[in-house]
């Protein structure tokens, strides 16, 4: 580029000064949630969320580790239903993509649109609920892990067109040694697809962790709450009491505005924390699968 | 001796064990797929949970012309394709505008961090999401009515205020996935032969000129593909993020109720499944004709741009 690279141009500035507005524009709301959740309840009454509180405090914090069985219950469940439904739907994918790209198999693009086809067309939302309540999948911790979650199509095709670039003489070889397709798969087949394998256990893993949707409509113990219905229980219940009682909330001790804004905080910890590994096998396996999927 | 037919139990018997691999996800496809289909009789009938889908009444089309003459289908289908034209347009611009001036970034450390900071929004849950919003709007504490207030002007109540949720969904639309399709749009920037730059450059081309005349035209097809992708899906609204922001608040419902909120309340709280099922079944009609429809478009302009 040479000299005319560090020139400062208009144009140039221009470009950093809005891709930095877009940055703040991502950022800042998330700041907002962090800071109002160190704030101390005082300094939000006085003054309303604010980047710069009057009072910092870490009341909401102590708070929600103490006082907080509940919230904790709900992130146990969490971690617990991401964790296992996480593995089971990496290993349904991939033991699906194999059975895809092995040749042998004469009748696989048949499979594949008898896979495809639920993607475009299905009955949707009450037949789903009705078949859930047939085959006993509520109340339960396996109704938060099965319906909707444990499989994509969109996640098979994306193994699938990885493993596809697998020379297809390393099956064949194998073959001749007597491996069976088990083996193969599981020795072969999957070590090699670990990328992508990270980037479907990603995408799974986010399902998981950020789902509600089994939870508002399969389960009412709320032992059994996952902590994202949790906080969308608090916020509704809330708002519901302040309609009841026309702006004051009587009764009860109703969270503070902070510890609301600290469980929601810790909520998007692990996501934080995977967050270097997120980014790289997701924006990897777009790379790869190509947004064709 | 005749050659036995190659069937698919042939093909089974042959590869058991791929077969067998294969069990789960066809387990699963078969119940909450292709099982799902014969329900969708329960919206020809008066359905009751006791007499189930072979024994409930038959009542024809009136499931379908009580929606259709109700003020409502013309309400969530006018909101189901408006949100959704509108939050295709505009993440679509401002991810194509945000990821040509991050390609003519030369700063590495730069680019990185602005792309990672992009991304955030996406990995969160639009109940977090509820949070935030709330934090911002909240007619009590939010921040945007302290400013209003700063300003001189009175606090507005937006969780009272319909008139402003058009807008307000579209910025948080835009907010959490602006940042998946800058990176969708500059791994496709990663691709270009940098020789057809260098070429401009030495014909005295300005990097303005560049954008234009080569940057641009060569996202297009990805920009057209994912835009066709997403008309495909015009019929169903974001259920996830509308009812997490929005909720049972029935006051929002003119400006943010779509086709999939409005299913969700006649099956949970109106308890009308026949209903909800008339109207899902229009859904799902409507937009398979969206997704053919647009495949074969998709097929017609770029050959690797279709699904099927």
């Amino acid at each position: 580029m040479g000299v005319a690279a560090k020139k400062i141009t208009v144009g140039k500035v221009l470009i950093y000064f809005f891709t930095t507005m877009a940055a703040a524009f991502c950022l800042l709301p998330l700041l907002l949630m962090v800071i109002v959740s160190f704030t101390s309840e005082q300094a939000i009454v006085h003054n309303g969320y604010s980047f710069f509180p009057a009072e910092l405090s870490l009341d909401a914090y102590k708070t929600l580790f103490e006082n907080g069985a509940e919230v904790a219950r709900c992130y146990i469940n969490s971690v617990g239903v991401t964790a296992v439904g996480t593995i089971l739907a990496v290993m349904v994918t991939s033991m699906a993509s194999y059975s895809l790209v092995t040749p042998t198999v004469r009748y696989r693009n048949g499979i594949a649109m008898f896979f495809f086809i639920t993607m475009v067309f299905n009955g949707g939302m009450v037949p789903w609920y009705m078949i859930c309540n047939k085959v006993g999948l509520t109340e339960s911790y396996l109704a938060l892990l099965i319906p909707n979650l444990i499989f994509s199509p969109f996640n098979l095709f994306l193994v699938r067109n990885y493993m596809r670039e697998i020379p297809i003489s390393l099956m064949e070889s194998a073959k001749l040694d007597g491996a069976n397709d088990g083996q193969i798969a599981f020795r072969i087949y999957f070590p090699l697809c670990k990328p992508i394998l990270a980037t479907v256990g990603l995408f799974y893993g986010i399902a998981y962790w950020n789902d509600w949707w089994n939870s508002i409509m399969l389960v009412s113990n709320s032992k059994m709450y996952t902590i994202q219905y949790y906080l969308m229980k608090l916020k509704s219940d809330l708002n519901f009491m302040r309609n009841l009682q026309g702006g004051g909330i009587g009764g009860g001790f109703p969270p503070s505005e902070s510890l609301q804004m600290a469980t929601a905080v810790v909520t998007i910890g692990p996501l934080i924390l995977l967050y270097p590994f997120l980014q790289k096998y997701i924006v990897k396996g777009l790379v790869i699968g190509g947004v064709k999927g | 001796m005749h050659k036995k037919k190659y069937t698919l139990l042939t093909d089974i018997r042959r590869n058991k064990v791929a077969y067998a691999m294969l069990i789960p996800a066809a387990l699963y496809t078969i119940i909450f797929g292709y099982c799902t289909i014969p329900y969708m009789v329960i919206a020809f009938q008066k359905f009751s949970y006791k007499k189930g889908i072979f024994g409930s009444d038959w009542v024809g089309l009136s499931n379908f012309r009580f929606f259709f003459g109700s003020q409502d289908a013309g309400r969530i289908i006018a909101n189901t394709l408006k949100l959704n034209l509108l939050f295709i347009f505009f993440t679509i611009v401002a991810a194509v505008a945000l990821a040509i001036m991050i390609n003519e970034i030369r700063n590495r450390h730069f680019k990185k961090v602005a792309q990672s900071t992009y991304l955030l929004p996406y990995f969160l849950s639009w109940v977090i999401v509820n949070y935030i919003l709330y934090g911002i709007i909240g007619s009590k504490y939010g921040l945007l009515n302290r400013v209003i207030e700063f300003f001189g002007g009175t606090a507005i109540n937006f969780y009272n205020a319909p008139q402003y949720w058009t807008i307000i969904l579209v910025v948080a639309k835009v907010w959490k996935d602006l940042g998946m399709n800058t990176v969708i749009y500059l791994a496709t920037l990663v691709g270009f032969d940098d020789e057809l730059y260098d070429a401009a450059a030495v014909s005295g081309a300005t990097r303005w000129q560049m954008c234009w005349k080569i940057t641009l035209p060569m996202l297009m097809p990805t920009v057209i593909m994912l835009g066709i992708m997403s008309i495909g899906k015009i019929f169903y609204g974001d259920f996830g993020m509308i009812y997490a922001l929005v909720g049972d608040n029935g006051v929002l419902y003119n400006a943010t109720d779509v086709i999939d909120t409005y299913v969700f309340r006649l099956l949970r709280t109106t308890g009308n499944p026949s209903q909800a099922m008339a109207v899902s079944l229009f859904q799902a009609v409507m937009g398979f004709i969206c997704v053919w429809g647009t495949n074969y478009i998709a097929k017609k302009k770029f050959e690797e741009g279709a699904l099927f």
